[in-house]
Order: structure tokens, then C-alpha cells, then sequence
């Protein structure tokens, strides 16, 4: 792994998800490392040709038509490394996140305790838990065994026991596990990962290896009750969905040959680098990390090193949609919508997406529309993630831990008509607290550059000095009980040039202090009524902000944020809020 | 940009493959000429297992279970053959409690395999066997007209074709099912009632061809026990004049019609077939193409959905109504109507 620039490698990195694949061309431009450029194209696996080598051959062929530099031969093939004429490049990486989710069997010994590791895990990749296994089962064992067996899970994830304690219990349902994977049909059986007590590692692979398709023995993700070390696993893991991936779509193989072994899921790249920009921000920032992507709504949370990455497909953008009124109800999805549209138009688009995941709103209504979906999809994303979330970091009434910066991709934020729009699906779908940045990953760089820091160290940290990140807005966000209409904070924006811009904002209200970008200022903020601005109830204090083409947003619309009921008052009140923000 | 293509064909020859969902016999073999209802292959499906605890239920350590063990893997055994005995004055028997076959012993226990139905694996068209896969299925080579449509309930059946429709943006009225109606395969509209259904299933209908459909009846759909397909989505839609002319036209055929669930992951779209003889065959649909003007497309999304057009120039990058950016075409659709629609929205006919 190059930790210089000595080396100056050029990196192709590969990103196939499940409607785009998108190749992005990396290179050291006067001593830095830059993206050069990005190139995308449908992802072919589900076109008739099956093959998604093809969709990154079209996504290089894009890159190299946008950036001039030829990066494989007339044949279509990549050219690794660098040729001495300087075509090709040096090397590649790769994520991916096509594929329907990996049905998951999650076994642990104690519902409260090892079984949540064993599912939190699960939660880490792309996977739809279909059964679970624990000491407390009511079922009679072959209940247990036809039910695993009809479900036929791809990927069984084990966790139990603490480490030098009782075996006998975890032997029990392993035997089990490996009971109902032998009587699966030899082709379907599923691949299976072991973290649980490590003195049970050579005898799980004595009765699981030669029935698991494929058997990976991890350290134990809790070894002591009150002690919980995922990271290993989730690494384990990681592999292991892409084996399963692999067996799924062979291609896959060509793929990581190129790669030279360094592929991983999008969820986890995305997670690694959440991990890494918690420590590199500073101070152990705690870091959030959203991806709206049709195949899942992944959520990486960093809190300083410990990471909780959550993959969440039945809140994917695109044929999980069809599933979406199983979670919520049409009128939690058209109480988003800045217009009046019947509820069966929202229906019917939610279902023919669902058919059509590649198509884009074509029209205004369809725009609100999606829009619409993105900001319950994302509310419901972030009440699952603050749940799953260990009560240290939970707050009072269940809103957002206070993260800075919020990182956001996914093609529907950033493709997105208005900087104004990508904003407001932020703030309503998430509702961040107190003081942050959110900062728009406008070229879904995020999963690419934590794959390619496998390779090289450098690069993702240049690469995002460089802008590839871009601010989208610093968004002061008050939590109050006041009531609607009083004033809550009082802020003074001190620019560098010494102009300065005093406001009071009232409970219910969303306000932008303009800060152009490039910009720094001083941000005083004096809560009243005892309102929390991010300081403590009632604290007030001043922070240095950064500007951008929205300025300083102060969202004082409260936390939860509630909608009036009466449609005509709302439709007003989110045209008014789209207005606020440009439109 | 690759295009997604749909195949509503008059004439062609295509290549399908039948899968069971496990191994198990292939009946029909390679060049055989089999018809829409034959069996092509078959197998067990539904099994059971029934796990009996020896060690337990005759109260023995597992060391010493081995000789109590009286059968072995793969032996077939019915209902009450001794299975386990343990010796000595108080001495137990384990019996069989279900006819089966023991798959598994180890551990102190025996596993009996019990139950399961045959799943008969029909043609679904007529034509020659090409191959087969395994133990899983066959692949059918066959000509005729083909109209895929974008959902089906997974059934499939064969069938004369009739049809319900005045137009292609029908509504499918209940009250037109009747009668004489019985066994055969219907051509409706957009379905907005559940009457339709049960209607449809008091007859004994042999499958629903549907332009589109309300998303409340999917569930109903699903479990209808006769083919659904729908055409061309979900909320009301009309039929795309193509797929309208060429069904239409073949009324009173006998028609198959594969109600697939569709699947991205492995390209299945659910299909009506046309079976057509003919002296020579025909091409095979073509599999890729990309977007280029002159083409033939169908909207497929909520704005102008299910309309036909021709691509008249393509723009890149261009800025759509609402604001975004996006890969489009300048298309003319059938009525004369120019629109600029989003690359990601049009499927080329093909």
C-alpha cells in the first residue's frame, strides 16, 4: 500500500449497484491526488445479456469518451496496469450492491444478547433475515428443521456463548443449523459465519465445514456480555457477501481478477470510510453516512471507532418499493407532497417504480412524488438506524444522535433538479439536531474511495481535500417545546468582513443567513425559552461555520418535525418551506 | 446507452427454458416434440422431515445409540417399521410415525424424510426439446407471435384466447365475463375491481391477459389459481397499440401464457405466445440494442404510459421539465405529440 506518492498510482474504481454502474478515474494531478472523471452506464445484469462486465465495459467506455485517456484496448479490455505509451491504468477496485438481498438465518443463544450481535451483523450487509434460532425457540426441533429448510437461507450468521463460557447450549442449535443444511439439496446450501465462544471454533468446523457451502471462523462479536467487537466480522463478512455475490453472478470473478482481489460491498466501503472520517475530522467526531440507493438505504453511523452500519432493503429506492406500505401508509408519504395529488397516483407510482427502478420523474408531479418517498423512506431509514443504536448514544425522545457532518449520496439526492430540494429531503427525512454540516457526496464517491483506500492510503484523503465532497449547507437545527410562532433562538452571523446579519427565528420557522461559499464566519446563537441549539438547553455559544450556495440554514420547524394535519395548511407550508430554500 | 428491449413480435422463434424449482426427472428428451400441457420433467416438492430423538426417547447415552439403530440411510420405511430398540428387561421400540425415508442418522437421531407431491413440470408451448439442464428442466425451441408483459402471478396455462376489449384503454367491466366464457384465456383491460377475479375463478377461467392493474388487487392476483398477466403496469393504463393489434388479431387462438413473476436478477418477464406454424423459421428477437433515432419505444413510466413512439433525435444531458438533467429523446409519439422523455423511461420494441 503506497503511503506516498512515490508510487503515483492511477485508480480505476468500479462501483456496480443495482441500476448504475459507474467506473471513476483517479490520478495525481500536481503532486494531489484528483478524480479525473466519472463515467456510468445501466447495469446489465438484468438485461438480457446477464453479464455485468459488459455494464462496467459501458461505464469505462463513458469515462473514457468524457476524459480522453484510454483506459482498455480495441477489444474492450482493461488495460492493467499502465502501458508505456500511458493508456491503461494502474490499478482497480471494485464495490457492488446488485443483487436481491441474501436470505439470512441468524442464530444465537440468547434472544437480548448474542442473537441482536448475530443480527446486528446481518444488518451490516445486504441481507432479509428469514428465520432466527436461539435457546428460547418454542418450536419442536423438526418445526425448526422444515422451517430452515423451506426458507433455504443463503448465509447463516452464528453468534453465542462468551468466551470461556458454557458450550453445551450453542453445540445444540449448531447441530441443528448443520442438521437442516445437510438436508438442503447439496447446490443450495448456505454459506456460514462463526462468531461466537472461540473455544467452540474446532468443533464448529468439525460439524459445520463439509455442509456449510462455505465456513469462515471470525473472533467472537461478544466475548464478554458487556463488550460487543463486530469489526472482525462485519470484515469476515464482507467477503463472505461477496462470495455469495460471486456464486450468484460468476462475472463477478472477472471482476475481482481485475480488482486483484479487492472488491467489497458498497454498505461496507461506505462504513469503512465513515470509520476513517470519523478520526480524520477530529476528535472523534461522530460521523453519519447516508446512501439512497434502489437497492437499499444504507446508514453508517461512526462514534469515534465504533462503527454501526445498517443496510436497510426494504427502504431501497427501487423494487423494494412495492413492499414500501408494509412499513408505512400512503398518507405518512403524501403528507411530504408540496401539492395536492390523489393518494392513488402516489399507489400506482410506488409499484410501477418498483417494476421500473432505472426510470427518473419525468414530470413536476412525479419530482414531488419521489421526493416524497425519499423523506419518509429516509424518516423511517434513521428511526430504524437510532433504534438499533446503543442506548449511550440514543437521545430523549428518540431523535437523531448529534452527528456533524451528515455525509449524504445516492442518485436521487444528488441528481436531484435544486440544491434547495436535495436540502429539504435532508433535513425532513433525517432531521438532524443541534449544529451540522451536511455535505452532499454529488458524485457517490463514498463507497469507491473506501474500497480504494485498501490499496491506497492517500488517495481518499486527497481526493476529498480536493472538493470531491461538496457542503451543502451548515444547518443549525433547535429542539424546543415551545409553541408555534414564539421566537426560540436569537443568531448574529459575523462574516470575516466584518458584516454581520442578526436574526430571530421563531419555533416553526426555517430560516437561511446567507454565507456564500468559500466563505468563513462566526455564528453566535442565543436560545430562548430554554431551547437546545446543539449546546444544552438554554446554552448559548458561537461556533465557526462554513458558507455555501444555501448559506447557514437554521431549521427551527422542531424536532420531531410535525406536519399540520389539514392538507391545504400543509401543502402551504412545504410550498413556503421550498421557497425558503430556493425551490 | 443500452436499451431495454420488449419483445411484442408477430412472428419469431424463441428459446425458453422450463425450470422446476428442485431436481428431479426429466421426462421429455432432446428433439421431442412436445405441446403446451405435456409433462417435460418432475419432482417431489413440500417434503417433510420429521426428526425422532432416539437417545431421548430411549433414554440411552449417544455412545451406545448405534446398535440400537435398526435402519439405515436411504432405506424406505412405512408407517410403524421398526425403526430403534433398546434391550434388556425394560427394553422401548421406536416405530415409524409416517411412511418415508430415512435421509439422516447421527447424533442419537434418526431424520425421516415424509410427504411431499409431485410437481408436474409442463411444456407451457409447443415445440422441440433443444436440452436439458440437469435435473431441473428442459429448454424449448418454438415459433410464433410473443407479447411480454411486466407482472405475472407465476402460473401458467394454455388456452384459446378470448377477448373482452372494445379498445385499448378499456376498463375491465366484471359483468362481460360469462358463461360462455368457461376455460378459456381472457383479453380484459385495466382491472379495478375485485369482482373480475372472482368472476374469473367461478368460471374456471384458464388465465387473464390485463393491460393494467389496481396495486390493492395484487395480492388477489397472486393467488388466483389461474394465470394473471399484466401488460403494461400498475394504476390505469391503456394497452400499447402494438400489443392491442397484435392480441386482438389473434382471437380465438390458442395461446400460452406464462404468468412468470418477473425477476431483474435473472431477466424473466411474463408472456403470451402465439403459437404459429410456419415453412421457415423465423429470426430469434433480437437480445441488445442501444437508443438511436427511428426507433420504436414504449413509455413506461406514470407520464404518457403505455403510449408508442419514434425516437427522433437523442439528447444528451438534456434538462426535462421539472428540472433535471438527464440521458433523452426527442420522441413523436402516435397521435403526433413531440415529448422529451427521460432515456430510463422508454423500452425499444423489439
Amino acid at each position: 500500500m503506497p503511503a506516498s506518492l512515490i508510487d503515483g498510482n492511477s485508480l480505476l474504481a468500479v462501483d456496480v449497484g443495482s441500476v448504475t454502474t459507474r467506473a471513476a478515474y483517479f490520478d495525481v494531478v500536481e503532486g494531489q491526488y484528483r478524480l479525473i472523471g466519472m463515467g456510468h452506464c445501466p447495469t446489465t445484469n438484468y438485461s438480457a445479456m446477464r453479464n455485468l462486465v459488459l455494464g462496467v465495459q459501458l461505464a469505462v467506455e463513458n469515462l473514457q469518451s468524457l476524459t480522453g485517456k484510454q483506459l482498455m484496448d480495441d477489444d474492450g479490455r482493461l488495460l492493467i496496469p499502465s502501458q508505456p505509451d500511458g493508456s491503461g491504468v494502474d490499478a482497480m477496485v471494485t464495490t457492488f450492491s446488485v443483487g436481491a438481498p441474501i436470505k439470512t438465518l441468524v442464530v444465537g443463544l440468547l434472544p437480548e444478547i448474542s442473537l441482536k450481535s448475530a443480527e446486528k451483523l446481518a444488518h451490516a450487509t445486504y441481507a432479509r433475515i428469514v428465520d432466527s434460532l436461539s435457546l428460547n425457540d418454542p418450536r419442536r426441533l423438526d418445526e425448526q428443521v422444515n422451517t430452515i429448510v423451506r426458507y433455504s437461507p443463503e448465509l447463516v450468521l452464528i453468534a453465542g456463548g462468551l468466551d470461556g463460557g458454557a458450550s453445551y447450549s450453542i453445540k445444540n442449535i449448531i447441530e441443528t443449523v448443520g442438521l437442516s443444511a445437510y438436508l438442503m439439496p447439496e447446490e443450495q446450501r448456505p454459506a456460514m459465519l462463526y462468531a461466537g465462544n472461540r473455544a467452540l471454533a474446532d468443533s464448529i468446523k468439525t460439524t459445520l465445514s463439509k455442509i456449510a457451502s462455505e465456513l469462515v471462523i471470525c473472533p467472537n462479536v461478544r466475548p464478554a456480555l458487556e463488550v460487543e467487537t463486530p469489526g472482525p466480522a462485519q470484515r469476515q463478512l464482507a467477503n463472505l457477501t461477496t462470495n455469495i455475490r460471486q456464486r450468484q453472478m460468476p462475472e463477478l470473478e472477472e471482476l475481482r481478477t481485475l480488482s486483484g482481489g479487492v472488491i467489497l460491498p458498497s454498505a461496507y466501503a461506505q462504513g469503512r470510510m465513515v470509520r476513517f472520517l470519523s478520526s480524520y475530522y477530529g476528535g472523534n467526531k461522530y460521523v453519519l453516512s447516508v446512501d439512497v440507493g434502489a437497492s437499499a438505504i444504507s446508514l453508517a453511523a461512526s462514534f469515534g471507532e465504533d462503527l454501526h452500519l445498517n443496510v436497510l432493503p426494504h427502504f431501497g429506492l427501487g423494487e423494494p418499493l412495492s413492499g414500501l406500505l408494509k412499513h408505512t401508509t400512503l398518507d405518512e408519504i403524501a403528507r411530504w407532497l408540496p401539492v395536492e395529488i390523489p393518494l392513488e397516483t402516489v399507489r400506482d407510482y410506488l409499484y410501477q417504480k418498483s417494476l421500473y427502478p432505472q426510470c427518473v420523474p419525468a414530470t413536476h408531479e412525479e419530482l414531488f412524488i419521489e421526493q416524497a418517498i425519499v423523506r419518509q423512506s429516509l424518516l423511517l431509514s434513521a428511526q430504524t438506524m437510532i433504534q438499533r443504536l446503543p442506548g449511550r448514544y440514543r437521545k430523549p425522545g428518540g431523535l437523531l444522535p448529534s452527528f456533524e457532518p451528515i455525509l449524504a449520496g445516492g442518485a436521487v439526492l444528488t441528481h436531484a433538479p435544486s440544491l434547495g430540494q436535495k436540502l429539504l429531503m435532508l433535513l425532513d427525512g433525517l432531521q438532524p439536531v443541534g449544529i451540522t454540516t451536511l455535505v452532499l457526496d454529488h458524485n457517490n464517491l463514498l463507497a469507491m474511495l473506501g474500497v480504494a483506500a485498501e490499496v491506497n492510503s492517500l488517495l481518499p484523503v486527497q481526493v476529498m481535500d480536493a472538493g470531491a465532497l461538496a457542503y451543502l449547507a451548515t444547518i443549525i437545527a433547535p429542539v424546543s417545546d415551545a409553541a408555534y410562532g414564539t421566537p426560540i433562538v436569537r443568531a448574529k452571523l459575523i462574516r470575516e468582513d466584518g458584516t454581520t446579519m442578526t436574526s430571530e427565528v421563531n419555533m416553526g420557522n426555517l430560516q437561511i443567513l446567507p454565507l456564500d461559499s468559500g466563505q468563513t464566519a462566526r455564528l453566535e446563537l442565543r436560545p430562548l425559552r430554554n431551547a437546545d441549539v446543539g449546546l444544552g438547553p438554554g446554552r448559548a455559544g458561537a461556533v465557526e461555520v462554513i458558507g455555501s450556495s444555501l448559506g447557514v440554514v437554521i431549521d427551527a420547524r422542531g424536532r420531531p418535525l410535525r406536519l399540520p394535519p389539514n392538507t391545504g395548511e400543509r401543502v402551504k407550508l412545504l410550498k413556503k418551506w421550498l421557497k425558503t430554500v430556493g425551490g | 446507452m443500452l436499451a431495454p428491449l420488449i419483445h411484442i413480435l408477430p412472428l419469431a422463434t424463441v428459446t425458453r427454458t422450463r425450470l422446476m424449482p428442485v431436481e428431479g426427472k426429466i421426462i421429455a428428451g432432446v428433439g421431442q416434440k412436445v405441446n403446451p400441457t405435456d409433462t417435460v420433467a418432475e419432482a417431489i416438492v413440500g417434503r417433510k422431515h420429521l426428526v425422532i430423538d432416539v437417545a431421548q426417547k430411549l433414554d440411552i447415552p449417544q455412545r451406545e445409540i448405534l446398535k440400537c439403530i435398526k435402519v439405515k440411510k436411504g432405506q424406505s420405511v412405512a408407517k410403524n417399521d421398526l425403526l430403534a430398540e433398546s434391550k434388556g428387561l425394560f427394553g422401548k421400540e421406536i416405530v415409524a410415525p409416517a411412511n418415508g425415508t430415512v435421509v439422516a442418522t447421527g447424533s442419537g437421531k434418526i431424520v425421516l424424510e415424509t410427504g411431499g407431491a409431485v410437481f408436474e413440470l409442463r411444456a407451457g408451448i409447443p415445440g422441440v426439446v433443444t436440452q436439458t439442464i440437469g435435473l431441473r428442466g428442459v429448454v424449448i425451441r418454438a415459433t410464433g407471435g410473443v407479447i411480454q408483459g411486466v407482472w405475472g402471478n407465476g402460473k401458467l396455462d394454455y388456452g384459446t384466447m378470448q377477448s373482452l376489449m372494445e379498445g385499448p384503454e378499456d376498463l375491465f367491466e366484471p359483468a362481460r365475463i360469462d358463461v360462455s366464457l368457461r376455460g378459456t384465456i381472457l383479453l380484459g383491460g385495466h382491472v379495478e375491481s375485485q369482482k373480475v377475479f372472482q368472476n374469473a375463478a367461478e368460471l374456471a377461467v384458464r388465465g387473464l391477459i390485463i393491460t393494467s392493474l389496481n396495486p390493492a388487487l395484487l395480492q388477489i392476483a397472486s393467488q388466483m389459481p389461474f394465470p394473471v398477466l399484466v401488460l403494461e403496469g400498475f394504476g390505469r393504463r391503456p394497452m400499447n397499440a402494438n400489443a392491442y393489434k397484435l392480441l386482438s388479431t389473434n382471437i380465438k387462438r390458442d395461446v400460452s401464457l406464462n404468468a412468470e413473476t418477473p425477476n431483474r436478477q435473472n431477466n424473466a418477464r411474463p408472456e403470451v405466445f402465439i403459437p404459429l406454424p410456419v415453412s421457415q423459421e423465423p429470426p430469434e428477437p433480437r437480445e441488445a440494442e442501444t437508443f438511436a433515432p427511428g426507433q420504436l419505444v414504449r413509455v413506461v413510466f406514470l407520464s404518457k404510459p403505455g403510449r408508442l413512439g419514434t425516437i427522433l433525435q437523442l439528447r444528451p444531458m438534456a434538462s426535462l421539465p421539472n428540472g433535471i438533467k438527464t440521458n433523452a429523446a426527442e420522441v413523436r409519439l402516435e397521435n403526433g405529440e413531440q415529448i422529451l422523455a427521460p432515456l430510463t423511461n422508454l423500452e425499444v420494441l423489439g
